[in-house]
């Protein structure tokens, strides 16, 4: 972003940046010069003239500026809790998922199982290969959740019976949706589709979601965006840690859920299962990201990236200045941390919208405000505080709401540009759950992952043909 | 009139130490009574209804609660203003605790410092987009890379016109701001000349003369060797033109480059001509002033007197013998004025920087006949240093041409001060001590002061020692070189008379001096012993050596 300091030039002695020989950073300080140098690094390979391109597009300093503007002024608040079929519209036999587009043949395992989950809990087949079969055959209706501004962690299966959370973004009329969380271990979205799992959707349809409902209409608008600035101070980072903001959430709402006529052991399991499950406020944080990100959208000329998410096969980002268009690349394994006596070997590659926080500044971005789980950065709090202090190489602006105590209350980094991802090499870190990568496995892990490198260089390769001539 | 204010502001969470410390800063101000910034918990509304306010009716603990009192509405403004600034006030960038990560691009660089200006070094094909950054966060930028897409140094040149901001390159070689040597520099002390420089080694060796006549710089701009051309036009000259004229350091700006483009030459002598600081144009090219000639009329212009330029000969004369001029220059524009100085009477000198296009080099650099090199040129420094960091590659030839029959004289530029090797004259030393008794005659330019960390008179010392002649003025070393390979020309304006000095040392002065070829005064004689008139037998007294 601009920061228009037009120091005049002769009136002082020079205080000087460096980039490149470390012969003139020598020879500045030998003659007393305040230098800063640079720690530079050639972009990737081939992106020279593509950069360049991109970098001297007289719209993208305003574009960008516009778009992140747009996504730091987001207001995100849960308005509603209503099922798919409501909400989405979705109808028998459609499924949205996470990531980008996705058939049957090149879906994962979890991404299989939790398709195979959500056609037997919508009652579509009565056996896991019946619901096997008619994916195969073609008969559901698949697309990605970010196609309908909404969004689902790991393989992100939502089906009409399904109740979503409904945000609304007040600054900007628009609304996001998510699916409720359902806990860890053996669930759909890790691809999980025993009696267990489906047990549990059936519950959270008929008990859960109509509590949460009355609860929030008795409440009124919820705002998320203060959870999420409060849950930061407290120990959260809103991807791999939520426990905070999963607390202050039910504190938010328990009023109005026990002040609901519902009988007492249905409030109580409900309170039971949001306050034992440590990331079900996860699915508020991303819709609340969602809203944000989208605020950020088809800017021409601008570089930032809008959307980093995964179907388990594919990694894909959307960029605010080429519309909806993904580029995409493999996704990768997850380096993490492994459940019981699962291990690497075990690991589907990387799934899920939930990177919508990292686009948005928070999880692996606001790594510096969760030392308590700094296990996954390398198990020192110096390495969380790089870890975050790295992304602010990456991003167009600082988040005010979003404050890092530990980094003297810096906002977080937000807004991914894609020149800067290319220019430096440095890419988004993201915290992550790791699903097992045979269908039905449920959670095997959890860790860090970055996406392709190949993300970056195409979208800025279409960003230099969009751009005028330098 | 006393004046109070009672706000709810929604979704806007602070931690509380911060707001009382923004509540603490609130009160401060003059005029304000009491200040209550704080998260609308029970506990802070029932401090509100403490300080005599109404309970907002729908508040909770996400929205923030701002009540201020004070004496009258103007407190009251200045009380809200100073809210303003405490909560917008950035957290430092540092953070830090135990920062260990440097910073990547200019931008983070720019924001974690104080800095006014970008030095970019980075390959040719990579300087833009940190360049960008320098503009972006507002610094003046100085461009060394070459090898820079002329589409992207216009567009960097048009940002920072709109900007406001400098920006010197691509391909500048040389910047002294407020002293301070960017690039390759030298160290010259302060003084009247404001240097616009659209090469790099001339306004080098510019300086380096004026500082041994005793005069300096008050800054000297880059901007870059294209700028004058047709299609950049001058974007920079004209803005460096403007920087200096109003620095009143600066008494006479000289504008250092080889001829531009006649459209372009035009439009800066007309801009020039609105500037209240006179301006001299040094343009560089055959029939016109060489670099020497021009400084010497700089000096004449501010009235200083100068007695020449200094020399250094070898203890044993090395005796010359016939062949072709072989020209190894780092420096761009040395290379020009000396092709410019030799062809006059040698005709034809290959190059791969040829005056006449029929006279380039091939690819390979090889010739029979006269040729000079620029190894600072684009071409030869893709992927690699400058030949002034890096001498490896002009060593090599060195040696080559030291060891080729048909060599009579080899001329070099060693180039010293801020950014240059530490020690040239060593590795030069050594090959021509490795090139054995019989080897062609060697000729230097000298660029540098005394004033340089390497020693402007140690460097010269260990060229001599070695066997060379070495120059301060780089049209004296090239006459010397055409000289020494039996060019039929004139005599090189390098020698010292034997008239005696007139007693008020007049005939020293730059008329003398320029016009009839540099007397070397006596004071001179002594210092640089050159004291002996005759070429052919230099050097045998009085040296350093």
């Amino acid at each position: 972003m601009t920061d228009h300091r037009g120091v005049p030039l002769l009136t002082a002695r020079p205080s000087v940046v460096t980039v490149g020989a470390d012969l003139f950073t020598r020879s500045l300080a030998d003659q007393a010069v305040s230098v800063t140098p640079v720690d530079w690094r050639p972009p990737m390979p081939g992106t020279a003239d593509h950069l360049a391109r991109v970098l001297a597009d007289p719209r993208r300093d305003e574009a960008n500026r516009r778009a992140v503007g747009r996504v730091l002024a987001s207001t995100p608040h849960l308005v509603d809790v209503r099922p798919a079929s409501e909400a989405l519209g979705l109808e028998p036999g459609q499924f949205r998922h996470a990531g980008p587009p996705i058939d049957w043949a090149r879906a994962s395992g979890p991404m299989r199982g939790a398709l195979i989950g959500a056609m037997l809990f919508e009652g579509l087949a009565d056996t896991p290969e019946e619901a096997e079969a008619h994916l195969a055959a073609g008969r559901a209706d698949l697309d990605p959740c970010h196609h309908h501004r909404a969004v689902g962690p790991m393989a992100g299966v939502v089906s009409p019976s399904m109740w979503m959370f409904e945000l609304e973004d007040t600054t900007h009329g628009t609304r996001a949706w998510c699916s409720l969380n359902e806990g860890l271990g053996k669930v759909l979205r890790y691809g999980a589709y025993g009696p267990e799992v489906v047990d549990r959707l059936r519950w959270m349809s008929a008990v859960l979601g109509p509590l949460l409902r009355d609860a929030v209409r008795a409440h009124g608008p919820v705002d998320i965006r203060a959870i999420i600035a409060q849950m930061l101070q407290m120990g959260d980072e809103g991807h791999n840690r939520n426990r905070a903001g999963t607390l202050m959430f039910l504190r938010e709402i328990l009023p109005e859920l026990v002040a609901a006529q519902a009988p007492s052991s249905d409030v109580a399991d409900a309170v039971r299962f949001v306050a034992g499950n440590d990331h079900f406020f996860l699915n508020l944080d991303m819709p609340a990201c969602k809203l944000a990100m989208d605020a950020g959208r088809d800017e021409p000329g601008s570089t930032l990236v809008v959307a980093m998410a995964r179907n388990g096969t594919d990694f894909g980002i959307q960029v605010s200045g080429t519309g909806d268009r993904w580029y995409t690349g493999p996704a990768q394994v997850p380096d993490g941390l492994y459940l019981g006596a699962y291990g690497p070997d075990d690991a589907n590659p990387d799934i899920g919208d939930s990177a919508i926080t990292e686009t948005a500044g928070i999880g692996g971005f606001a790594m510096a405000a969760a030392p308590a789980i700094v296990k996954f950065v390398g198990g020192e709090v110096a390495d969380a505080l790089d870890a975050t202090r790295r992304m602010y190489e990456i991003t167009l602006a600082e988040n005010p709401a979003y404050q890092v105590p530990v980094l003297d209350f810096r906002g977080t980094p937000t807004g991914i540009d894609v020149a800067k991802v290319v220019r430096t090499g440095i890419l988004p870190q993201i915290n992550t759950g790791i699903a097992g990568k045979v269908a039905g496995t449920g959670q095997v892990g959890a860790g860090l992952v970055t996406p392709p490198a190949s993300c970056f260089t195409e979208a800025v390769a279409a960003l230099a043909e969009a751009a005028p001539p330098v | 009139m006393s004046s109070s204010v009672l706000e709810v502001r929604r979704g806007a969470y602070r931690d509380s130490v911060s707001l009382m410390q923004v509540s603490r800063a609130v009160s401060a101000v003059d005029g304000v009574g009491q200040a209550l910034v704080a998260m609308a918990t029970e506990l802070n509304l029932d401090l509100l209804e403490g300080l005599g306010f109404e309970r907002p009716s729908a508040a909770g603990p996400n929205d923030m609660l701002v009540a201020v009192h004070a004496e009258d509405d103007d407190a009251l403004r200045r009380g809200l203003a100073r809210l303003e600034e405490a909560l917008n006030a950035p957290a430092a960038a540092g953070g830090d605790i135990a920062s260990g990560t440097p910073p990547r691009t200019v931008r983070t660089a720019a924001a974690a410092s104080d800095a006014t200006l970008a030095l970019v070094s980075v390959p040719g094909p990579n300087a833009f987009a940190e360049a960008v950054d320098a503009l972006d966060s507002g610094l003046h930028v100085m461009v060394f890379s070459d090898n820079v897409p002329l589409a992207e140094e216009i567009r960097l040149k048009d940002l920072g016109a709109e900007r406001g901001l400098l920006v010197m390159g691509p391909d500048c070689g040389t910047a002294v701001v407020g002293g301070v040597g960017l690039g390759f520099a030298n160290t010259v002390r302060p003084g009247p000349v404001g240097i616009v420089a659209a090469s790099g080694t001339g306004s080098q060796e510019f300086m380096c003369l004026l500082h041994a006549a005793g005069s300096g710089i008050s800054h000297c701009l880059g901007v870059g060797g294209r700028d004058l051309s047709e299609a950049v036009g001058g974007r920079s000259t004209r803005q460096a033109l403007a920087v200096l004229d109003a620095d009143p350091a600066t008494e006479l700006i000289v504008v250092v480059s080889k001829p531009p483009a006649p459209a372009v030459a035009a439009e800066i002598a007309r801009y020039a001509a609105t500037l209240s600081t006179p301006v001299q144009l040094a343009l560089l090219g055959a029939g016109r002033d060489d670099l020497t000639a021009a400084a010497a009329k700089a000096l004449a212009a501010l009235g200083v007197e100068h007695g020449g330029w200094p020399s250094w000969r070898p203890a044993q004369a090395h005796p010359a013998r016939p062949g072709a001029l072989r020209g190894l220059f780092c420096g761009g524009t040395l290379c020009d004025e000396a092709m410019v100085i030799a062809s006059a009477t040698l005709g034809p000198i290959a190059s791969n920087i040829p005056l006449e296009p029929a006279w380039a080099l091939p690819p390979g650099l090889r010739a029979p006949g006269h040729l000079m090199i620029d190894f600072g040129d684009d071409t030869l420094t893709a992927g690699r240093p400058h030949p002034m960091i890096d001498p490896g590659l002009r060593l090599a030839r060195l040696a080559d041409e030291l060891a080729d029959p048909e060599t009579g004289v080899v001329l070099l530029d060693v180039v010293i001060g801020p950014g240059a090797h530490d020690d040239p004259a060593t590795g030069i030393a050594d090959v021509l001590r490795a090139a054995g008794p019989d080897r062609p005659h060697v000729v230097v330019s000298l660029c540098g002061t005394d004033e340089d960390a390497q020693g402007l008179d140690a460097q010269a010392r260990t060229l001599t020692a070695a066997g060379a002649e070495v120059y301060l003025s780089n049209a004296e070393a090239a006459r010397r070189a055409v000289s020494l390979v039996g060019g039929s020309g004139p005599e090189p304006r390098t020698e010292p008379r034997t008239e005696p000095r007139t007693e008020d040392g007049t005939d020293h002065g730059i008329e003398n001096g320029t016009e009839h070829g540099t007397e070397h005064g006596a004071e001179h004689v002594i210092e640089h012993g050159t004291a002996d008139r005759d070429d052919r037998a230099a050097g045998t007294e009085g040296t350093h050596a």
